[in-house]
């Protein structure tokens, strides 16, 4: 088989659909990067023109342009746009695209679920981006603080739609961030170990992790506020023994984190495409990657530097002051190493340096006055004006959209397979950079002048006429810039000559493929010796190309990928990929329908949706069984390996072990938000204990062995025994639910019904998960094909296990303590 | 910016050295940038660029700056002391209503009287959402949280009205929700508290 027979070959295995099916069917990631960051941009846009009328409401002192109710709505989306279907859906689009070809491999960990995050996604901003064009869109700020955003002082349906839209968008971030994971861990070139991973796996890598910690809190806080309004379970309301600052401490237990998920993708493009600009290799690989680690850990520390002004106690300030300082210093790291490389090379100004230097430039602002406000006393001051606008500002567009347009330009060649040739980009970066700090640098002072963020107006003669007519005239031009961008794109994409491969002379594997890429990106999957496998075997393309990799053989007409060992490198298993299928497309669209149930209050259709949703993942799970075992097959170079389906830790073990990760760090935040009312809120103890009792005990002690024996049981008899221990398990949590009836009463009985219906649910899990693999046991499908299986089951169960008796645990112990 | 008490004036002091400090840094990092086009390509050291700068400068300018700040955080918290007047502020959509711990009784709506020259804790709460008390030219702000009380220390250094401002978020009429502070002298905060029109 010669080089072009192989692309035909392969390209017809790995071909999306054709036609405009291609867009609903297409599991491919090249499609799906692409997607999701076109429709990122789209929002991006949307955020922009909201931002546009924001500055033309403050261009003058007394505007009539946009009374109060609708301006509020508008800073309210501006900021959940961009923060949530801007942001974190392009750095889940770039990873998406850029993630398997920079590993050398041929796609990411599960492409059916990255179908269904995109999807999820684009519905949920669809249900966000209605409430906007409906007039109904959240107006209670992109915070939404309770009572503020409750039923107190929020009647409308307009914080349902963010509280349920934003969670359903989130469905996209969680699956994102664990396909994520298991990529970088488990699919790689032969030999790439982790120390020589791209250093934008580790960024990707651990905003992942990130992602799987940080956005949990955030869910939980809005299931209880959306309890909270829908069916007055009053986590949040004073008097019934809830408390607001619960959410705030929620809210932000997630936001800060948010911060560097936004932040660190950007600095992993900055570490990639610096050393190539300066035409050297990238200074202290391993301290960049401790400091990215440290950013990560560290940002978890410091939520209650958003809540200063609250009234929490100064030690406790202290504390948090501390740690905000701190974060500067693995930030700090990474700049002077940037810099260093910078010294080390020799620095090409092209237009990806040139946003780079922006970057440098706009972000060191941005972190100083973020040290500045880490400090409690100026705080005090600067909390809620424009200094912290004018922060935040400079934090994530100079950390995160102009290392984002660096990177858009690098690897535009990439995406389009055209030399970028116009110079439109030039103009167009002079008038965003210019017109980004004529719009906030002074912006500073005008908060310092006591100019409050959020105002829909202000009166004259305050000192800060001329301050807002200049930003207002500045955004102007910084828009222009912005638009120029995207003709240049457009164009470039439309009309520019075909580029060569590897334009800018980089070392990275993504660079090792004619581009635009080929649906299966690596015609054979690759050897590396090096960080940089372009620099040391300049004729690596050549030889992927010629087949002399692994999997070069394309004769069992299937699309298949090497799984590697997590920190050798060295080739484990071999993956087969599901085909096109429209499955992920409608299992969001029904997703979709059980959000919109709830939010519209047509509560029959939720637990129909929820049923149509299981059918879903029934045939999806089922269609990915293996009928036959295939034991060991060819990969090449003398190699024999299993399939995936036939070892003991396949990757849906992984995806469930980070799933498990997000989902154990929701039920932590829940036990957290259970302590935090027992201790901190108000009106606490509540009428009544719930009286745990014999029964609910018996039920759980008994469901609990049942369950942990019968998952160790690889028969049919032990799948029977771990139902029947479940089932016991669902009892338990039932009783204990009777002996709560009123859910409105008191948010320790809010509490109670959440934590048992979180019991409840995993049980349910746990149960559907051991009747599919009691039907592959009945349709006697090999044992050796589901080992695995019933290993992801047993990790599932075990957890079920773990949560009904912690949850029970959490349920008395205030009863008997009392 | 125009400080008019002891803690809007600590405050601001700190900004003039986080911003003299701040831009130091910025033109000292910048340097550096513009110097790695100007000098000739070679080898620099990973320590002195990781480790000194990354670590060791950020560190050691970091915790004087810690230091620094919660030194004036004490300071400015609410001590007791013999002559602290103390005051009741209730926020709800969108008005003050203020009370006095020396005329028990006595209400006024909008508008906060206090003696100048001497310390005030306003105790803060609120009757519906979150809200925040800010009077930028006499202290910092605190947040009226539903449930509980607050208290903040502010001193106005002389005689006269500063503006005050509900500062956090509460909805349609955030944007007036506002209020006055009238500091008097002593003799007219001793009018006030015997309920005269000073």
């Amino acid at each position: 088989m010669n080089t072009l027979q192989r692309h035909r070959a392969l390209s017809r295995i790995w071909a999306s659909d054709s036609g405009w099916k291609r867009w609903f069917t297409t599991v491919n990631h090249t499609d799906l990067g692409r997607m999701f960051l076109a429709v990122a941009v789209l929002f991006f846009i949307i955020g922009g023109i909201l931002a546009m009328l924001i500055r033309a409401q403050l261009a003058s002192p007394r505007s009539a342009f946009i009374g109060p109710e609708h301006y509020n709505q508008i800073f309210t989306m501006h900021g959940t746009i961009m923060m949530f279907l801007f942001a974190i859906p392009l750095f889940e689009g770039l990873a998406v695209y850029l993630l398997p070809k920079l590993l050398g491999t041929r796609d990411l960990a599960f492409p059916r679920l990255t179908a269904f995050g995109f999807w999820c996604y684009v519905f949920g901003g669809s249900m966000m981006i209605f409430s906007l064009l409906a007039g109904m869109a959240p107006d209670s700020g992109w915070f939404m603080y309770p009572p503020l955003s409750s039923t107190i002082a929020a009647q409308g349906i307009n914080s349902d739609f963010w509280l349920i839209g934003i969670t359903f968008v989130e469905i996209s971030a969680i699956s994102a961030a664990v396909e994520i994971c298991v990529t970088i861990l488990r699919y790689r070139a032969v030999g790439m170990s982790l120390s020589r991973m791209p250093i934008f796996a580790w960024y990707a890598l651990v905003t992942a992790v990130m992602i799987l910690t940080g956005f949990p809190p955030l869910i939980l806080g809005s299931i209880l506020l959306e309890l909270e309004r829908a069916f007055d379970m009053p986590f949040f309301q004073v008097a019934a023994g809830g408390d607001a600052l619960l959410w705030q401490h929620l809210f932000w237990l997630f936001g800060h984190p948010e911060v560097y998920i936004i932040f660190l993708p950007a600095a992993g493009a900055i570490s990639t495409i610096l050393p190539v600009m300066a035409r050297t290799r990238l200074m202290g690989y391993g301290w960049i990657v401790a400091a990215a680690v440290s950013l990560g850990v560290l940002s978890f520390g410091l939520w209650v530097h958003h809540m200063f002004t609250t009234g929490i106690p100064h030690m406790g300030l202290a504390f948090f002051s501390a740690a905000s300082t701190l974060v500067a210093v693995p930030t700090a790291v990474q700049l002077f190493a940037w810099i260093g490389t910078l010294w080390q090379g020799r620095p090409d100004m092209r237009l990806p340096m040139l946003w780079l230097l922006a970057f440098f430039a706009t972000f060191v602002i941005g972190g100083l006055t973020g040290v500045m406000v880490a400090i409690v006393p100026f705080d005090w001051q600067a909390h809620d004006t424009y200094f912290i606008v004018a922060h935040l500002h400079y934090v994530l567009v100079g950390g995160f959209v102009f290392p984002m347009l660096a990177a858009l330009y690098y690897w535009l060649p990439h995406f389009v397979g055209r030399k970028t040739y116009f110079n439109l980009g030039n103009t167009a970066f002079w008038l965003v950079f210019t017109g980004f700090h004529g719009t906030f640098l002074l912006l500073h002072w005008a908060g310092l002048l006591g100019m409050r963020r959020r105002i829909d107006s202000y009166a004259p003669g305050q000192g800060w006429e001329l301050i807002n007519l200049f930003a207002s005239v500045s955004s102007f031009v910084m828009a222009i810039g912005f638009a120029l961008v995207l003709i240049d794109v457009v164009v470039n994409a439309a009309v520019a000559v075909r580029g060569s491969r590897d334009p800018w002379h980089a070392g990275t594997l993504e660079w090792a493929m004619p581009t635009p890429p080929a649906p299966y990106n690596f015609a054979s999957i690759p050897t590396v010796a090096s960080r940089d496998p372009l620099y040391d075997t300049p004729d690596l393309p050549v030889r992927i190309a010629r087949g002399e990799g692994y999997l070069g053989d394309c004769a069992r007409e299937r699309r298949e990928t090497l799984c590697v060992d997590v920190a050798t490198g060295a080739p484990r298993h071999i993956t087969v990929f599901p085909g096109n299928t429209a499955l992920p497309a409608l299992m969001s669209a029904v997703t979709g329908l059980f959000f919109l149930g709830m939010l519209v209050k047509a509560y029959w259709l939720v637990p129909l949706s929820a049923l149509g949703v299981i059918c879903c993942a029934m045939v999806w799970v089922w269609s990915l069984s293996p009928k036959q075992a295939e034991g060991a097959l060819h990969a090449g170079h003398g190699l024999a390996l299993t399939t995936a389906a036939e070892v003991a830790d396949p990757p849906g073990w992984w995806g469930s072990l980070f799933l498990l990760l997000a989902d154990g760090t929701f039920f932590g935040s829940l036990l957290f938000g259970y302590a935090f009312l027992w201790t901190i809120a108000p009106n606490w103890p509540p009428p009544a204990y719930v009286e745990a009792g014999l029964w609910p005990l018996l039920c759980l002690g008994a469901g609990a062995v049942l369950t942990l024996a019968g998952a160790r049981v690889a028969t049919l008899s032990g799948s029977a025994l771990e139902a029947t221990g479940l089932l016991a398990l669902g009892a338990g949590a039932t009783l204990i639910l009777a002996r709560a009836p009123d859910p409105t009463a008191h948010a320790y009985d809010a509490t109670i019904w959440v934590l048992m219906g979180y019991a409840l649910v995993h049980v349910l899990i746990a149960l559907l998960m051991t009747g599919v693999l009691s039907m592959r046991r009945l349709a006697s499908h090999p044992a050796v094909t589901t080992t695995g299986a019933a290993r992801i089951v047993r990790l599932w169960s075990d957890y079920a296990v773990a949560v009904a008796l912690i949850t029970f645990a959490a349920a008395a112990l205030p009863g008997v303590l009392a | 910016m125009h400080p008019a008490g002891p803690a809007a004036a600590t405050i601001a002091t700190l900004w003039w050295v986080l911003l003299a400090g701040a831009t130091a840094i910025f033109l000292f990092v910048a340097g550096l940038i513009v110097l790695a086009w100007r000098r000739a390509p070679g080898k620099s050291d990973e320590r002195v660029f990781v480790v000194g700068l990354g670590l060791a400068f950020p560190l050691v300018v970091l915790a004087a700056l810690l230091a620094y700040g919660l030194f004036i955080g004490e300071r400015l918290l609410p001590r007791a002391g013999p002559d602290v007047v103390t005051v009741q502020a209730e926020a709800r959509q969108w008005a003050w209503r203020f009370g006095y711990a020396d005329a028990p009784g006595r209400v006024t709506e909008g508008v906060l009287h206090i003696p100048a020259g001497r310390p005030v804790d306003v105790a803060i709460t609120t009757a519906d959402v979150i809200h925040a008390f800010w009077v930028p030219r006499l202290a910092g702000k605190l947040d009226a949280v539903p449930g509980r009380v607050n208290v903040l220390r502010i001193e106005a250094g002389s005689p006269g009205r500063y503006e005050g401002l509900g500062s956090e978020y509460n909805g349609p009429g955030y944007r007036d929700h506002r209020f006055t502070v009238v500091a008097h002298d002593p003799a007219g905060w001793d009018r006030f508290l015997q309920d005269e029109t000073p």
